[in-house]
């Protein structure tokens, strides 16, 4: 039922923002990009101490913002929560939505999206207790599981104790992450699942972090990218390789420090990829040097990561499979030529 | 004490000349005893209440003044401040939290070059609202004007930055608007509009003249037309002050944010709410079949929709239904959706207070020759209000805490900020939610029982047909 009323006011709203086609168009007229984010994930999207929103999912807003204007802080942040998301694209409210949405078939046939990639390759995972003397999910048989209601991680959950022949206690889900982690510090129950980068956030707030531990098995996958409206491909193009020459950009190790210098270099996909060689992006709609933009002011790939959720973050969350596929991971570019 | 003899008369009654001075009190009703026993320990339940009511301070209060006071830490610029391994004690309120996120609390993300000008909005307010509320100072239709006329126009400007650049008026809107369209725009001021709104005064002034003399007679012509050429002038003034451009950076209301957000609202809900509360409320018990219909429909509408319903539908659908590209302000709307649903509420306060007034108030003022516009300002409402006080400032505080669901149409209030704050990874620590939630709580609790301590005092001054 709530599926269907997703799908028929995606409908509607389609039919009444039909007119609008040329995003890139509208986004330059309007000086500024209309970006969807969290209202609150850490790493994701936050405010920071300076009053400016700040993580994952924003700084590929402001590469976006960077390709376009040369100015990474001409982004209007709207925090959306979970529900009114995709309301807010198909009616046109923002033009791209970066807030941590996992990809699947639905959203991206029926619901009239486009993924533009995988920003961030999360799992559900599972914390629980040093003391319950457990080391893998095939152990949990009986427990008692705290989450957060109304997330995939709650239908999750049912789906993998089943196919394991488990059975758990009982599954306890609270309005908020916040309510669920007290429970669970409070010993409502045995166990707390979430999407691992949340695991990571939920740490911070426990009394004693030492005492718990997050069990290797990750449940389910949950890709992350950000994503656009059906019927705009230059805009879906624009924002699908803004994603791409970040990745790129870190495998060539084209950094924001040193962009200035490799704009220099005779390595022929670095001068493509900087247009120095060709003119890429106009492609895109852009100008040629649309990458330099985008590096000068939000970095690569790996430096976006390491700022926001990497190990020398409060979050301390390890690159494992969002690591380039150089390097062993799943992060992959397309070529630029 | 001397009694008084009366001389030689064969009967001497006793007469007293002076009224005995009362006696103390027994020793076992006065004193600290006496107030144990009669208020504390009296009878045996009352034992049992006080004991439990000691128990119950007892496990409450040392435990906050622990957390919040003397387990609390100070000073820090990150998590590592607040988290028990690397102070090396027990950690209670983490209250660098609050000062680094302060300004996220107070002005949302509203720019910080110009958070000046919701500082003058937040003094002029207090400045304004004081005098109105203490008795004794002069100057009080003064007052009023200042704060319920100028002050919203004036916050809203420099809220705002004003430039509103208005695109036509009522001639425009009729499909004339190509008459205006070639004017220029000087200082700010969009010429084709106002040439649009003077054009249209004057059109509305003679239909109005003409109407109330074929209506009423040629008498009623010329107070006809200056009531409708002042209620011009008036909005004139307000549009022309919206609408110059005073060099003031624009600052979209999707920036604005925390406690200015919550006060905006508040405020706003609290003033619209009671006029139109009054004026709905004389509606329904009104005998003009229509009025009593519409105001009845238009109460009962509101109250039989839930707040939150009434918030995303102005966000989200309102949008669909509206003509074209007219878009109307995300904060616009959910203040106009708390306007209206706080009227509805408080139009059946105010019905309760006017049924409460008994019939011969009304016949007693008819019979003085009052009209029933006088008879219902000078003698029904006063009384009426008078008794409704205690339900009126109770929706006022309801409004006020109601604020807070404006969160789910992303309009982020004091508590959305706050929330949004304890996602910073910087600060994440056992106990930053408990810090902020009762940081909001003690904010919420100083304006709530603020409101409540006023209406009580206000009481006490009113209620002088009751006093003894």
């Amino acid at each position: 039922m709530k599926k269907f009323l997703i799908a028929a006011t995606a409908g509607l709203l389609a039919m009444a923002g039909a007119a609008q086609a040329a995003t890139l168009d509208d986004v330059k007229a309007r000086g500024a990009l209309n970006c969807g984010v969290s209202q609150g994930l850490p790493g994701f999207s936050s405010p920071n101490d300076k009053n400016e929103w700040s993580g994952l999912d924003v700084d590929f807003c402001r590469a976006i913002a960077a390709a376009i204007f040369n100015d990474p802080s001409k982004v209007k942040y709207s925090p959306l929560s979970a529900k009114d998301r995709f309301t807010a694209l198909t009616s046109g409210a923002i033009d791209l939505l970066s807030r941590n949405t996992t990809w699947t078939m639905s959203r991206d046939t029926t619901l009239g999206f486009n993924f533009a990639g995988v920003i961030y390759y999360d799992g559900q995972g599972f914390m629980i207790r040093k003391s319950a003397g457990v080391k893998s999910t095939t152990e949990l048989d009986g427990a008692s599981i705290c989450v957060q209601t109304g997330t995939s991680n709650e239908l999750n959950v049912g789906d993998y104790f089943r196919s394991k022949n488990m059975k758990y206690k009982e599954v306890i889900a609270f309005a908020t992450l916040d309510e669920a982690i007290k429970a669970y510090e409070s010993g409502r129950c045995d166990a707390f699942t979430s999407d691992r980068s949340q695991l990571a956030a939920v740490r911070l707030k426990l009394t004693n972090p030492a005492d718990h531990l997050v069990l290797p098995e990750t449940i389910s996958k949950e890709p992350l990218g950000p994503l656009v409206r059906h019927g705009d491909d230059q805009w879906f193009d624009l924002v699908k390789w803004t994603y791409f020459a970040l990745l790129n950009a870190e495998e060539l190790g084209i950094t924001s420090k040193n962009v200035d210098q490799m704009v220099n270099s005779t390595n022929p996909e670095i001068k493509r990829l900087l247009g120095t060689d060709g003119k890429y992006g106009e492609g895109v709609g852009l100008t040629a040097d649309w990458a330099v933009r985008i590096i000068k002011a939000v970095g690569n790939y790996g430096e976006i990561y390491d700022r926001n959720v990497g190990p020398s973050t409060p979050l301390g969350i390890e690159r494992g499979i969002n690591k380039l596929w150089t390097e062993g991971g799943l992060q992959y570019g397309m070529p630029v030529r | 004490m001397a009694k008084i003899s009366a001389g030689s008369a064969p009967f001497d009654p006793f007469v007293a000349a002076q009224v005995l001075g009362p006696e103390a009190p027994p020793i076992s009703e006065r004193g600290t005893f006496a107030y144990l026993r009669g208020h504390l320990f009296g009878s045996v339940p009352q034992v049992l209440l006080t004991l439990f009511g000691a128990w119950l301070v007892y496990v409450t209060i040392p435990p906050m003044i622990q957390f919040f006071i003397t387990d609390a830490v100070w000073s820090g610029t990150n998590r590592e401040a607040c988290l028990p391994d690397k102070v090396g004690r027990a950690v209670g309120a983490c209250w660098p939290f609050i000062w680094a996120k302060f300004d996220q609390l107070v002005y949302g993300f509203y720019p910080a070059a110009e958070r000046w000008r919701v500082n003058i909005v937040y003094a002029l307010g207090a400045v304004l609202l004081l005098p109105l509320l203490i008795q004794s100072l002069p100057y009080k239709r003064l007052n009023a004007i200042a704060f319920f006329g100028v002050y919203p126009v004036v916050a809203f400007i420099l809220l705002t930055g004003g430039d509103m650049e208005p695109k036509g008026f009522l001639l425009s809107w009729l499909g004339l608007g190509g008459l205006f369209s070639g004017f220029p725009a000087v200082g700010g001021l969009q010429l084709g509009f106002w040439a649009d709104y003077i054009l249209s005064a004057i059109l509305v002034t003679a239909l109005a003249a003409f109407v109330c003399r074929a209506v009423a007679g040629p008498e009623a012509m010329r107070p006809a037309i200056r009531s409708t050429l002042v209620t011009f002038a008036v909005l004139a003034a307000v549009l022309f002050a919206a609408d110059i451009d005073l060099g003031l950076a624009p600052v979209e209301t999707r920036l604005w944010g925390g406690l200015l957000v919550t006060l905006v609202i508040a405020v706003t809900g609290i003033t619209v709410s009671l006029p139109f509360g009054i004026l709905l409320a004389l509606g329904r018990r009104s005998n003009l079949p229509l009025v009593k219909i519409a105001s009845i429909a238009f109460i009962e509408f509101w109250r039989g929709v839930p707040l939150i319903t009434v918030l995303f539908f102005a966000t989200y659908m309102l949008p669909l239904f509206l003509p074209g590209r007219l878009t109307i302000d995300g904060l616009l709307r959910a203040l106009v959706g708390v306007a209206l649903f706080a009227s509805a509420y408080m139009a059946e306060v105010v019905r309760g207070g006017l049924q409460a007034i008994p019939k011969g108030q009304y016949e007693g003022a008819m019979a003085v020759g009052l009209r029933s516009s006088l008879m219902m300002r000078l003698v029904v409402l006063p009384q009426a209000l008078k008794l409704v006080i205690p339900g009126i400032v109770n929706n006022f505080i309801g409004l006020f805490k109601d604020t807070t669901l404006v969160l789910i149409v992303s309009i982020f209030d004091l508590l959305g900020a706050m929330r949004a704050a304890f996602t910073d990874p910087n600060w994440a620590t056992p106990t930053t939610l408990f810090t902020g939630f009762g940081f909001a709580g003690i904010v919420y609790f100083v304006f709530c029982f603020g409101m409540s301590r006023y209406s009580m005092a206000l009481e006490r001054r009113l209620d002088r047909a009751r006093r003894h």
